[in-house]
């Protein structure tokens, strides 16, 4: 093990654990406050990498992309919400598993009759496409810093808007007690519209982000979509702190067990999750009931 | 409140039209060419596999991702035991693979019956995808590209029955129908059982189960390894039907696709996976049929263009259909024509 290939796991570890952050935050706080369990999660994190290789294609650059997969982020998941999954939040879950999963499926017929089933590569912007030294005989690509900044930024921002604002401070309340929530007046259909829009801008973006990095290809969120639970899961429901850490633990591992232990390496995770879920049945960060 | 079960038919019409299927079933390969005799089996694999799920699902509600580990490590219990240079006799292969499949799901039962709703899922998730990366992460069994294996001979009491090249599919058939037939009568005279009721009143409300005195865990525990060792025999016959293994089999998809059949064949009946796994096997089919129609002459061009294009759209068939029963109807398909009133609240709201 080479300090210079150590230096590179770890920042791609890194890099992995946010972007799994991105996509988890939206899932916990939909099972949270929704109380809904969203399969589509990772089909909408394949949409935004398609929006990201759209646009790319139709403009020549990737600057546009990321405008483009937050908007349609919030314009998808509002009518998601408003025309479909606001009828099952008082079905059971077998019944929200079955909707979902029929949304992948409509996905991905979408996808293959829009762009086709072909395997594309988005292209890194030129401003961005060269590597920084960072010791002796390692550089790190430029392009994955930015996803870094901002994977942290939107972070930062999402933390700051649940723990400071108003609605984000109903939002905490709707996923412990929303019985309280519904007792005080609160429309709660504003706050499951804007929890949904959120959490579905958030999954798009962090696939037009990786998109130059993963390249688009059919089914893409697949893999990520079950990652993204144990991500939940290890973090305790509901939990957007939770959510963060453990997507930065799941990242690191995940990354480093394919680089030093691949004979683990997929086993890893699991492993983890059954032991904290036997241990600990919410989370490393839920608060224990 | 009768003595019978939820699960069962209510009236003698119910056993009727499920003997006319039954009926059906047995006769319908005698009329169809060879390629859907192939089908059928591959249908009725999978009906297996779900109906061993609806032991957890819809007897007891226990809803678990990890059912279809079983049913792959079924299927590579066939592949270690009888490779493709020296195949074994069913009656060797059959209760091993069983054995396997039930002893792993003692194992994983011993420690996720403990938790329940979302974390049991979860778990069980874990447990069936640690299943998964010891096929897909070492060479056990053939690694990523999976491995041929020899198909179990189709034996029983000192007896091989070895059809002619031409006819071994519907040998395969049958054998896949017989086993499926006496699953579901194994299964019916179960849920009559006090074991059964026990179930059905664990899946309603626990907490009164264990407050009037039932050691829960322990029947749970029971229910999960019975329905690995059902998945087990499901998956032998996957390896006697394909002779060929790879870690596909093991995944949560698996477990994921025969709970889409539960759920899209009704949970509250035992036939209904049944009919979930014939309706969706039937689905992929029927979508060529609607190209077949879009070639008619009297057909509007219109409406031709949208029957072809649904026609070579298999998965978005799929999942319209799928949208319109969970729309339409929140009981699956086996709850068409049924007037009885669900009093069952299976699950909360």
């Amino acid at each position: 093990m080479s300090l210079p290939s150590f230096l590179a796991q770890s920042l791609n570890g890194l890099q992995y654990g946010l972007l799994l952050f991105l996509i988890s935050s939206g899932l916990t706080l939909i099972f949270g406050v929704l109380g809904v369990i969203n399969l589509a999660h990772g089909s909408l994190y394949m949409v935004g990498a398609y929006v990201a290789f759209v646009v790319a294609r139709a403009t020549g650059s990737l600057w546009l992309a990321l405008p483009v997969a937050v908007l349609s982020g919030i314009v998808l998941g509002s009518l998601l919400e408003r025309f479909l999954f606001r009828f099952f939040y008082k079905r059971e879950h077998l019944d929200q598993v079955l909707l979902t999963f029929a949304l992948i499926l409509l996905f991905e017929e979408g996808r293959s009759l829009s762009v086709g089933n072909d395997f594309y590569s988005v292209p890194i912007p030129q401003a961005l496409n060269f590597s920084i030294p960072i010791v002796e005989g390692f550089s790190y690509a430029a392009y994955r810093f930015v996803v870094i900044g901002v994977c942290l930024a939107l972070a930062a921002a999402l933390f700051l808007w649940i723990e400071r604002s108003k609605m984000g401070a109903i939002i905490r309340a709707a996923a412990e007690k929303p019985e309280m929530v519904d007792a005080l007046g609160i429309d709660p259909r504003r706050v499951h519209l804007t929890v949904f829009a959120v959490g579905t801008a958030l999954a798009l973006t962090a696939g037009a982000l990786n998109a130059p990095l993963s390249s688009v290809y059919p089914n893409m969120g697949d893999n990520l979509l079950i990652i993204s639970f144990v991500v939940v899961v290890i973090g305790g429901l509901g939990s957007v702190t939770g959510a963060f850490w453990s997507a930065l633990l799941i990242g690191m591992i995940d990354t480093m067990g394919k680089a030093y232990a691949p004979a683990v390496a997929g086993l890893a995770i699991y492993v983890l999750m059954a032991g904290v879920l036997l241990w600990r049945p919410s989370g490393l960060f839920g608060q224990r009931a | 409140m009768t003595s019978d079960t939820r699960l069962l038919p209510h009236s003698r019409n119910g056993w009727l039209m499920l003997t006319a299927g039954a009926v059906a079933l047995a006769i319908a390969p005698q009329f169809l060419p060879l390629y859907y005799v192939e089908l059928g089996t591959s249908a009725l694999i999978a009906a297996m596999l779900a109906l061993s799920m609806q032991v957890l699902v819809g007897a007891t509600g226990l809803v678990s991702l990890g059912h279809g580990a079983f049913y792959g490590l079924a299927a590579y219990t066939v592949y270690l035991v009888s490779p493709e240079s020296a195949a074994q006799p069913m009656w060797l292969t059959l209760p091993l693979a069983m054995a396997v499949a039930g002893l792993a799901a003692f194992l994983v039962g011993l420690l996720s019956i403990r938790t329940s709703g979302f974390f049991f899922l979860m778990v069980t998730l874990a447990f069936g995808q640690m299943i998964f990366f010891i096929f897909h992460d070492t060479k056990l069994g053939g690694g990523t590209d999976g491995a041929y294996l020899g198909k179990p001979l189709i034996s029983a009491f000192g007896a091989t029955f070895d059809l002619p090249r031409r006819q071994r599919p519907l040998g395969i058939y049958y054998v896949a129908l017989i086993q499926l037939m006496l699953m579901y009568a194994g299964l019916a005279l179960l849920l009559k059982t006090l074991f059964g009721r026990a179930l059905e009143g664990i899946k309603v409300n626990e907490h009164r189960m264990r407050a009037i005195g039932y050691d829960t865990y322990t029947i749970k525990l029971i229910a999960f390894t019975l329905a690995g060792s059902l998945a087990g025999a499901a998956g032998h016959m996957w390896a006697l039907h394909r002779g060929f293994v790879n870690p596909e089999i093991v995944g949560w998809h698996q477990s994921a696709e025969a709970l889409l059949m539960i759920l899209l064949g009704g949970l509250g009946s035992l036939h209904g996976p049944i009919l979930g796994a014939l309706a969706l096997t039937g689905l992929g089919e029927a979508t060529q049929v609607l190209t077949e129609v879009s070639k008619a002459p009297y057909v509007p061009e219109k409406i031709a263009a949208l029957l072809r294009l649904l026609g070579e759209r298999k998965l978005l068939v799929e999942g319209l259909v799928i949208l319109a029963v969970v729309i339409m109807l929140p009981r699956g398909l086996a709850g068409i024509g049924s007037k009885r009133l669900d009093k069952s609240g299976g699950g909360h709201a």
